[in-house]
């Protein structure tokens, strides 16, 4: 009897998680939705005007913005992340390591906001005496981006590739192969379900940053031309203005919230799949 | 047992606390209006309340326009408004608690001291794009500007561009606080602040002539100057009359000043 009771509680409680992402998920779509109706669908994703209080609800260079900021931070992030974890995993003695790893995971808790200043006060500048623009830019968001989203990858790296069975390397390097050609074409193969998911945590942890992007971006609504162009993204534009949000404007906002968590559920979801069926193989 | 009475006890104190603002009359006061205004009405109803126990001052916002509409359907019992009244609306009193002078600034290595309003307008709607079009280096602008829905902005809106939109190449920002924040660190960067918050690190430029401070936005020759307005429907009494007093108080401007607003006295 008790068992059950414990039983049921537990269940109750694990269910309400779900519960409140349920919630969560029918407001946003609630609030959202009917502006986007209003405004149609093709006009509120493919317009680039977004005037809200003059009635343009248009996110499409917000959109472009968020994907760029995302893929410029993987190009600067994921080769270094990954060549951290391999040498980490495989170069490194294992003291060293121990003590490496943790401090590469520290990384993770510094607060978003410290990046952000670290951002404005040092990257900006170099960025606009050196390469031109205002500084505040996609560039510089990409390479903080990057900066952020290494201690995900690389700590998640290096447990794929310490899962990684001893005996294939043990067969690799008996066949003939040299150091780098087992990394190469054994471990990081046998690792690749593993690094894929990293890459997309760090991925969704880029794509959904908030303040640090508000404060290196520059947040221009104009659908950027170089990387040294100020971007808006989807994030940034519903913080920056729901302040002072009222009626459809909030709506448009909530509307942006939508996209933004369409797209973070892509990302999941194709992680999910592109992991399960390497494992398969 | 003694629990049991403990817990009623406690009972009764949170009932009767909850009974504290019973329906006196004139005792509750909303104000409704201008975000620009509301944290500086927020502030004074703040240390207004202090001063007076037992009495309740809302403060919401909802946009100039929208606060008169509330005084006027008599929602609000003052409405606030950071520009003049228009013609339909000069039916309510109007009383001028402070003004506000919107600070176009630009770094200090700046050479270019002065501009006009035509080409502060150019400058945000994209018009003019470099420096060397004003007489400077042959450099690209960098502008700056707040947030949509910002009361600032508005106001930028109103006094300069008047119907011609920001480009949207500008960089936005979302407070005062770091629009200066870049111009001070950025030599080619233009924006726009609150007058209050203008420090060494950037330079104040003159409009048409009048350079912004104290005196040229008290006498409104400094053409970015706006007024912060409590809107009633009738002459004010009651309550609404006693706070209203005490913004005017030199108390109450002495707070506003400290607040970054210029005083009307």
């Amino acid at each position: 009897m008790k068992e059950k009771l414990i039983e049921k509680t537990l269940m109750l409680l694990a269910f309400s998680a779900i519960g409140a992402l349920l919630l969560m998920a029918i407001f946003i779509f609630k609030e959202g939705m009917p502006v986007i109706f209003k405004v149609g669908l093709g006009d509120f994703l493919f317009s680039t005007h977004w005037a809200p209080t003059k009635g343009y609800f248009g996110i499409f260079s917000m959109i472009v913005s968020s994907l760029f900021v995302t893929t410029g931070a993987l190009i600067i992030g994921v080769p270094l992340a990954l060549s951290c974890a391999i040498t980490l995993a495989e170069f490194t003695p294992l003291r060293l390591m121990r003590i490496l790893k943790p401090t590469i995971e520290l990384l993770a808790g510094i607060p978003s906001v410290v990046y952000g200043f670290l951002g404005v006060v040092l990257l900006v500048p170099l960025i606009r005496d050196y390469l031109g623009g205002p500084g505040l830019s996609l560039l510089a968001c990409s390479i903080i981006l990057a900066i952020m989203i290494l201690p995900t990858i690389t700590s998640i790296s290096i447990d794929a590739i310490q899962a990684v069975p001893y005996s294939y390397k043990e067969g690799s390097l008996a066949l003939g192969a040299t150091h780098w050609q087992t990394i190469r074409m054994v471990i990081l193969k046998a690792a690749r379900s593993g690094i894929i998911t990293a890459i997309m945590l760090g991925m969704a942890r880029a794509i959904g940053e908030t303040m640090a992007v508000i404060m290196v971006a520059g947040n221009a609504l104009k659908l950027p031309s170089s990387p040294l162009s100020p971007v808006r993204t989807l994030t940034s534009n519903i913080a920056l203005e729901m302040g002072y949000a009222a009626g459809d404007h909030r709506a448009a906002l909530f509307a942006t919230g939508i996209v933004l968590f369409i797209f973070i559920m892509v990302f999941n979801v194709s992680a999910n799949i592109i992991t399960k069926r390497w494992r398969r193989e | 047992m003694i629990f049991l009475r403990l817990y009623l006890i406690f009972f009764f104190l949170i009932a009767l606390l909850g009974c504290r603002p019973s329906n006196k009359e004139g005792v509750v006061i909303t104000i409704a209006g201008s975000t620009s205004v509301q944290p500086f009405a927020e502030k004074l109803a703040e240390i207004y309340m202090e001063h007076h126990r037992g009495v309740i001052i809302n403060v919401q916002g909802g946009g100039s326009t929208a606060g008169i509409r509330s005084v006027k359907g008599e929602a609000a019992d003052i409405g606030t408004c950071s520009r003049e009244l228009m013609e339909e609306e000069k039916d309510l009193k109007r009383i001028v608690i402070a003004r506000d002078g919107i600070a176009i600034i630009t770094h200090p290595k700046n050479k270019i001291q002065n501009l006009s309003l035509s080409q502060l307008r150019d400058i945000f709607a994209g018009r003019i794009r470099y420096w060397s079009e004003l007489g400077w280096v042959h450099k690209r602008i960098h502008f700056v500007t707040r947030e949509e829905g910002s009361g600032t902005r508005c106001g930028f809106e109103e006094m300069v561009m008047h119907d011609v939109p920001i480009s949207d190449e500008a960089l936005v920002e979302d407070s005062n606080g770091s629009v200066r924040e870049i111009i001070a660190h950025d030599p080619h960067a233009i924006g726009y602040i609150s007058y209050g918050i203008v420090d060494k690190w950037v330079n104040a430029l003159s409009i048409d002539g009048v350079e912004p401070n104290l005196g040229t936005i008290k006498g409104k020759r400094y053409e970015l100057t706006r007024p912060f307005l409590f809107v009633t429907k009738e002459e004010p009494h009651g309550l609404a009359r006693d706070f209203i007093d005490f913004v005017l108080s030199p108390e109450g401007q002495k707070i506003l000043e400290r607040e970054g607003l210029v005083g009307i006295r």
